[in-house]
């Protein structure tokens, strides 16, 4: 299954025709650091790309999760409740974040694929 | 503006460490995990670069009284080999900065300021000295390593001849040899663990470092980076400057009144301003907090009564990686510092109960 990225490093996984599951990639939990709470958006929320649609808090600091598409909030990872350091472990796929509808398919023409978002973080951390 | 580069910078980006700016400094944050960093620390040993610390020479005949006219606390309680706790304030009892202050001889006295304060408080310093006293900033010559965690002493045991364990809580030796090389090495630290604290010449700071990690490997031994000496230094309720005190917050409102002698002969700066707040008990008071509701209190959160009137803010605050609680602390309107009182916090858009605890959070 491919994967599209936002520069704001989450990754997006097509589910079916519409409907999307979100999370951070590798790198940003690695700059993040040990995580510690999820904060979430819930279930029937509407979320608007590019906003913020909640938080991750490492034990440092606090990062603003910015929503890389818009939609309707269909599911949340209850799981991140009690084991927030799956973000850590396995940022890409146990540790999903959100599953939403997506309510503006040209929103995912932004999205980078694979390679170019390689290339954004090499670009970054120059 | 660049910042600095500590003597063990190459060491720091060869063990993989993030690099971020810290007053004035490019300094390690964390190495691998916080978390780990800060349980080598609580259980076994880690070792911090913290060179970016100043280091400051009050030096002269009249060093004493110069030394008892800037600080809060009493130095007449010093003596050669022995280290205090001290606050340097201003007239209105805020402070200047806190640091550690050793006698080195009888008209000799080294002070460590923090990265950030050092130029204000050499500055500082150098315009309240009385006439033969001569203040010399020596931080560039000098890098500080801290040793801490409970196998801190077997460690710096097994590389000097000096007994390491007959150096007391709060007490120095100069002139220890260390793997061939001379060092203060004092038994203190930010951690509240047992360690220590080693202050050797820059250039000889590398080989010093790659001999405590290869002597402390079957212990366990860790480099940490400041994020873990953050989290450490909060669980034990030790102050940072810039949070827990500042220039407008006195060391009476932080619970640091024990560095703080009122009754001390010498007009010490601030001492009036702080006399009257001691008399009058200060409006405000550091308390500590934990979350009852989830979310983690962060620097300058708002905290409010249960009538929703803003009582004060969070000063530091994390989730504690020893007691897996949310933890703050907050400097609120004393009548709130009242250990049970429930109190709400800003958390971004919510506010989430909370309620007031006993400091220091963690005793070892």
């Amino acid at each position: 299954m491919s994967k599209w990225f936002s520069e704001e490093h989450e990754w997006v996984e097509m589910l079916n025709d519409d409907i999307v599951r979100i999370g951070i990639t590798d790198y940003a939990q690695q700059e993040l650091g040990d995580i510690v709470f999820v904060e979430s958006p819930e279930v029937d929320d509407s979320i608007t790309s590019n906003e913020s649609m909640g938080t991750i808090e490492s034990v440092k600091t606090v990062s603003d999760i910015y929503a890389p598409l818009s939609g309707i909030v269909v599911r949340v990872n209850e799981k991140l409740e009690d084991e927030p350091e799956l973000v850590n472990t396995n940022s890409e796929d146990e540790g999903w974040l959100i599953e939403m509808k997506i309510t503006d398919r040209e929103e995912l023409n932004d999205l980078l694929d694979e390679e170019t978002y390689k290339k954004h973080i090499e670009d970054e951390g120059d | 503006m660049a910042e600095e580069r500590t003597a063990l910078y190459d060491r720091h980006v060869s063990l993989g460490a993030k690099m971020v700016p810290f007053g004035g400094f490019e300094m390690p944050v964390q190495y691998e995990s916080i978390k780990a960093e800060h349980q080598a620390v609580r259980e076994a040993v880690g070792l911090f670069d913290v060179s970016h610390m100043g280091e400051a020479l009050i030096a002269g005949e009249t060093a004493y009284t110069t030394m008892q006219r800037i600080m809060s606390n009493d130095v007449s309680r010093l003596e050669v080999g022995k280290a205090q706790y001290s606050l340097m304030c201003n007239e209105t009892g805020g402070v200047v900065d806190d640091f550690l202050v050793y006698q080195l001889a009888e008209d000799k006295y080294m002070v460590i300021p923090n990265a950030a304060n050092r130029e204000k408080d050499i500055a500082w310093l150098k315009q309240h000295a009385e006439a033969g006293t001569i203040v010399t900033d020596v931080s560039d010559d000098y890098a500080l390593l801290a040793l801490q965690g409970p196998k801190a002493m077997e460690v710096l045991q097994s590389l000097t001849e000096e007994d390491v364990s007959s150096i007391g809580f709060f007490r120095f030796k100069a002139e220890v040899d260390i793997n061939g090389r001379p060092a203060i090495v004092s038994r203190s630290g930010y951690t509240g663990e047992d360690g220590y604290e080693i202050y050797c010449d820059s250039s000889e700071a590398g080989e010093i470092w790659d001999a405590l990690l290869q002597a402390g490997e079957s212990a366990g031994i860790q480099p940490c980076g400041l994020g873990a000496r953050d989290t450490l230094r909060f669980e034990a309720g030790l102050p940072l400057y810039g949070q827990e005190i500042s220039e407008t917050i006195s060391p009476l409102e932080a619970k640091l009144g024990f560095a703080v002698k009122v009754n001390k002969e010498a007009d010490f700066i601030g001492k009036a301003a702080l006399a009257a707040e001691k008399e009058n008990k200060p409006a405000r008071k550091l308390v500590g907090i934990e979350m009852i509701e989830k979310g983690i209190p962060r620097t300058d959160y708002p905290v409010y009564d249960h009538n929703g009137n803003d009582i004060g803010h969070v000063t530091s605050g994390t989730q504690s990686p020893t007691l897996g609680k949310n933890l703050g602390l907050a400097l609120v309107n004393a009548e709130y510092a009242v250990l049970d009182t429930e109190l709400t916090v800003g958390v971004r858009k919510r506010n989430l109960q909370a309620k007031i605890v006993p400091t220091p959070f963690y005793k070892r």
